[in-house]
């Protein structure tokens, strides 16, 4: 049996513990217990992934298995793993297990709680192994539509206009993505033969110029909308501010890496001649994400929606650096991912645990906190230094090589797009120093926050998770690097011809 | 002899029997009344069991009769249909206002349920105008079944005149095409070749005939008010059996018939699908009444099938029957929540849902499981049903169709999810109290509720509708 059906039977088998559960403590605990243990398959994984590739195994895809499903389609159940995906399920894996944690405290409707969200993260790593298309959109929708009763039974503020709006537009941008799919897979087999959903192969033969042209956009909109992509954004800071504080943290964290993730694998890899003559459009809209993004985050009086806000800005830096289209600029992309990912999660349990001790995320009506909660407060300091990119955390590899690589694109357009988008880390710097400045050392405002108490327990597990892979990174970003170059490297060889 | 023809023939036979035996059981004292339910629910399992029994394809009658195995698969699509509707309608024919009536019910749900299984069986147009009939008639007399009601009565007489106005179109166009053709044997009219204007005028007429049994927009006025004033089973039925039945018999015969046409009507039924899936979904957007917001939400569905209608071969017939299959059974669950609720409070309006779940945990999930379903959200059945539709469209080249339709998908998303909203996030200061179900509901349940959750992910079910094609 293939290894990674281990990552969709374990979530499998955690939900079906939680259902059959009576008592509510026990549903945590059951949880706590399903993704750790997800954690460490995802380790084992990489461990053995590392070992075949040590022992000269030089297939692009590791662990592929092949079933068929659907014979008259020929959709199949096609599984593997590449450096990327690796890289993927690792940051989905210690992204939901720090979740759990963070979401230790949810009193109501526990059991459904947990269930929805360990199904999110199901369609989420169903979605990085999949490598035929249908399986692929599948997840897909999977990982989006437990978010509406995520949002809007658990969340906060306008919640249900919140959960409504997320849940149509990135519905509808998998409208979008269908129109794409059935295009390429209509136009998977130029030269005769059977058509085929399965990604390698279409990658292979390559589909006409003339309907890359037309399916292009389809599809890179589609993937896009949960990339954030301009304008199709304005999901996101609605509904990661509602959000309950797990759900925030996949949802930023995770679920927008789909989209830059099914941006290059489908969309870019795929259709390479529309992806060349269109990116133009794109860059211009990603470079408007980056910049609008991070002004939008300067004016954000809200926590959450500073941070959502800055999560448009630096989703949008990932399909910009995609856009760029050579082996630095898109291992950037990918380190992006990652950072972001990690960084945003951690940002978001943090905004969770302060709100739940000061009931509020209005960083004017805050101040002083570094005094009264320290661990939290040093914590919120890494995760920002993070953002703004200081050296020896993740988010600085992850800028630095992305600019670094767009830059190479030595036509004045490009040139002026990267400079541009570079503006948005002095904005960046701005606005967390901004909130770092209010809400952790300026003056205390309430007098009743000198009885807060500092992070407990769980609370403590899943803050330090993500400081130290964000550390990790940034100390040690070559492994991180390599395992995503060499895939990579491959893959735009065949993209830039 | 005979007894091949009978046994070919065993579904409409073996109708007949029961049919005869309401008309007897119908006879006797007030206190069996409820004897009949119990008897008839069984035997018509054990009928729909003897359904199931392959057989090997045949003409009879000179081929006014066809049977294969694609037919005998819709007949039964319809029958195991049936059979949960008179399950869920169990509860509803034991109260004691409806208790006489049960054998009036039963009598025209199976003449019906005889006149769609000749539609579907039928080799000529004269049978399958018959069947036609038969089927429609005592569907007014069902509509109007509660006929203490005045929109209950409303109802039967509206779908009467609908009905006798699409029946007469329908036959105009039959009687175009045996002007045309100069029979109505569908064997000897599918080798004829005849593009003339007028056999383009005599399908049109049919379709718009059958249009107004599918509720296609524009013939689609009728639908809500029926599906409003109507008894709950016989909503059921309209919107699964009836729709089903039309579908069937209309892709039966613009592929089996009218094949060499198929530019003209696949171009129609491009822009009848449009207007069915836009107009069904504006409207449904609006509903508060959980019977009128389902019956604009058919329509959309309806608009839906008829994609699968773009591909003029195999591929198409059976992403149609697949998704029939489907919906029908999402459908019936979403009526038979409706239908416990309705039957112990006697609520169906959006907003008494509110706070649904906190009372009734199962019915609430049931209820979500067959809406994404409706909505075509994975893993549940209706994913794969859609998914396939829009690749039999997308395989005759009609994105642009298919962009509209998974757009309007997204749409009709959005009025699924304010039911579900209304279940788990609306409170509610008077929740509708706890339920309980009889073992017949509960049987129904199950049975929609794995068919919903196992379709998909088995392959061979579509595999085996493919292989009757």
């Amino acid at each position: 049996m293939n290894p990674l059906l281990f990552l969709l039977i374990i979530p499998a088998l955690t939900m079906v513990g939680i259902v059959f559960t009576g008592d509510l403590k026990r549903v945590r605990i059951i949880s706590a217990v399903g993704m750790s243990a997800q954690l460490l398959f995802a380790f084992l994984l990489l461990y053995w992934f590392f070992q075949l590739r040590h022992e000269g195994n030089t297939d692009p895809m590791l662990f592929v298995s092949t079933t068929t499903w659907y014979e008259s389609f020929n959709i199949q159940l096609k599984f593997g793993i590449d450096g990327i995906s690796m890289s993927m399920i690792i940051l989905t894996a210690i992204v939901t297990f720090a979740g759990i944690f963070a979401s230790w405290e949810v009193e109501y409707l526990t059991k459904e709680f947990f269930i929805s969200l360990i199904l999110l993260a199901t369609g989420v790593f169903g979605f990085f192994i999949s490598l035929d298309l249908f399986t692929l959109f599948l997840f897909y929708e999977v990982a989006v539509i437990p978010m509406y009763l995520l949002i809007g039974i658990w969340g906060t503020g306008p919640k249900e206009y919140s959960a409504m709006k997320l849940t149509l537009m990135l519905m509808g941008g998998s409208a979008l993505l269908l129109v794409g799919l059935l295009g390429i897979y209509f136009n998977s087999a130029p030269a005769g033969g059977r058509l085929t959903f399965d990604l390698t192969e279409i990658a292979k033969t390559g589909i006409p110029v003339s309907a890359q042209m037309f399916f292009f956009p389809f599809t890179f909109v589609g993937f896009g909308i949960l990339g954030a992509l301009f304008p199709f954004h304005t999901w996101s800071p609605d509904g990661h501010a509602s959000a309950p504080t797990a759900v925030s943290m996949l949802h930023a964290g995770v679920l927008m890496k789909l989209g830059g993730y099914g941006c290059f694998r489908v969309a870019m890899v795929l259709m390479p001649e529309a992806a060349h003559s269109l990116a133009w459009i794109f860059i211009i809209l990603t470079t408007i994400s980056v910049v609008y993004g991070a002004f939008g985050a300067i004016w954000q009086k809200d926590l959450k929606y500073i941070n959502a806000y800055s999560s448009v800005s630096h989703c949008g830096l990932v399909l910009f650096a995609l856009l760029m289209m050579n082996e630095t600029a898109t291992t950037g992309a990918f380190l992006q991912m990652i950072s972001h990912g990690l960084m945003t999660a951690l940002f978001f349990a943090l905004i969770g645990m302060i709100y739940g001790r000061t009931h509020t995320r209005m960083i004017h009506e805050m101040g002083g906190l570094m005094k009264v909660i320290p661990f939290l407060s040093v914590v919120y300091v890494i995760a920002g230094l993070a953002s703004l990119g200081l050296p020896g955390l993740s988010g600085f590899v992850a800028e630095m090589t992305i600019f670094v690589g767009s830059f190479q694109n030595n036509d004045i357009f490009h040139r002026v797009a990267t400079i541009v988008a570079c503006s948005s880390i002095v904005i960046t710097a701005v606005y967390i120093l901004r909130v770092v400045g209010i809400l952790l050392l300026g003056p205390m405002t309430n007098d009743h926050y000198l009885e807060l108490k500092d992070a407990r327990w769980f609370e403590k597990i899943s803050s330090v998770t993500l400081v130290a892979a964000i550390a990790a990174i940034g100390l040690a970003p070559l492994w991180l690097s390599n395992l995503l170059r060499e895939p990579l490297a491959a893959i735009l060889h065949q993209l830039i011809q | 002899m005979i007894w091949d023809t009978l046994y070919i023939m065993r579904h409409e036979v073996l109708l007949t029997v029961l049919i005869v035996y309401q008309l007897i059981a119908d006879l006797s004292e007030k206190t069996n009344k409820k004897n009949i339910v119990h008897a008839t629910i069984i035997l018509f399992f054990l009928f729909t069991i003897v359904g199931l029994v392959p057989s090997e394809p045949a003409n009879l009658f000179g081929s006014m009769y066809v049977s294969d195995s694609l037919r005998l698969l819709m007949k039964n699509i319809l029958s195991s249909s049936t059979l949960i509707i008179l399950m869920q309608s169990s509860a509803w024919l034991n109260k004691p206002e409806q208790q006489h009536k049960a054998g009036a019910f039963y009598l025209s749900i199976f003449s019906t349920l005889m006149g769609m299984f000749f539609m579907i069986s039928a080799g000529d147009f004269l049978i399958l105008y018959i069947g036609l009939e038969l089927a429609t008639l005592p569907l007014t007399m069902l509509a109007a079944f509660d006929k203490e009601l005045r929109r209950s009565a409303e109802a039967g007489a509206k779908l009467l005149m609908s009905s006798a106005v699409s029946s007469a179109v329908l036959l105009f166009g039959l009687s175009m095409t045996y002007g045309i053709y100069g029979t109505l044997h569908f064997l000897e009219i599918a080798v004829m070749q005849d593009t003339s204007a007028l056999s383009i005028l005599a399908i049109i007429f049919f379709l718009s005939g059958l249009g107004f049994k599918l509720s296609l927009v524009p013939f689609h006025l009728w639908t809500a008010d029926v599906y409003e004033g109507a008894p709950l089973p016989i909503t059921t039925y309209f919107s699964v059996v009836s729709k089903g039945a039309a579908l069937f018999t209309l892709m039966l015969v613009l592929y089996g018939v009218f094949g060499q046409h198929s530019k003209i009507w696949s171009m129609a039924l491009y822009f009848l699908s449009i207007a069915t899936m836009v107009v069904g979904n504006l409207f449904a957007l609006r509903q508060k009444n959980m019977k009128r917001f389902l019956a604009f939400s058919s329509i959309t569905q309806a608009g839906f099938m008829l994609l699968g209608f773009m591909n003029i071969e195999t591929l198409g017939m059976s992403t149609i029957v697949y998704f029939m299959l489907i919906y029908g059974l999402s459908n019936l669950a979403v009526f038979g929540v409706l239908s416990i609720v309705f039957n112990a409070t006697g609520k169906e309006s959006m907003d008494d849902f509110n706070g649904f779940y906190a009372t009734n945990p199962r019915l609430s999930l049931i209820m979500l499981v067959s809406l994404f379903s409706l909505a075509g959200i994975p893993p549940v059945a209706g994913f794969f049903g859609k998914f396939f539709l829009f690749t039999a469209a997308a395989s005759a080249g009609m994105y642009i169709l298919v962009l509209i339709a998974v757009l309007n998908a997204t749409v009709s998303l959005y009025y699924y999810l304010l039911v579900v909203k209304a279940m788990f996030i609306n409170k509610n200061e008077t929740p509708i109290p706890t339920l309980t179900s009889t073992v017949y509901e509960k049987i129904a349940m199950g049975l929609c509720l794995t068919g919903i959750i196992v379709i998909g992910f088995v392959s061979s079910v579509f595999d085996y509708i493919q292989s009757v094609m």
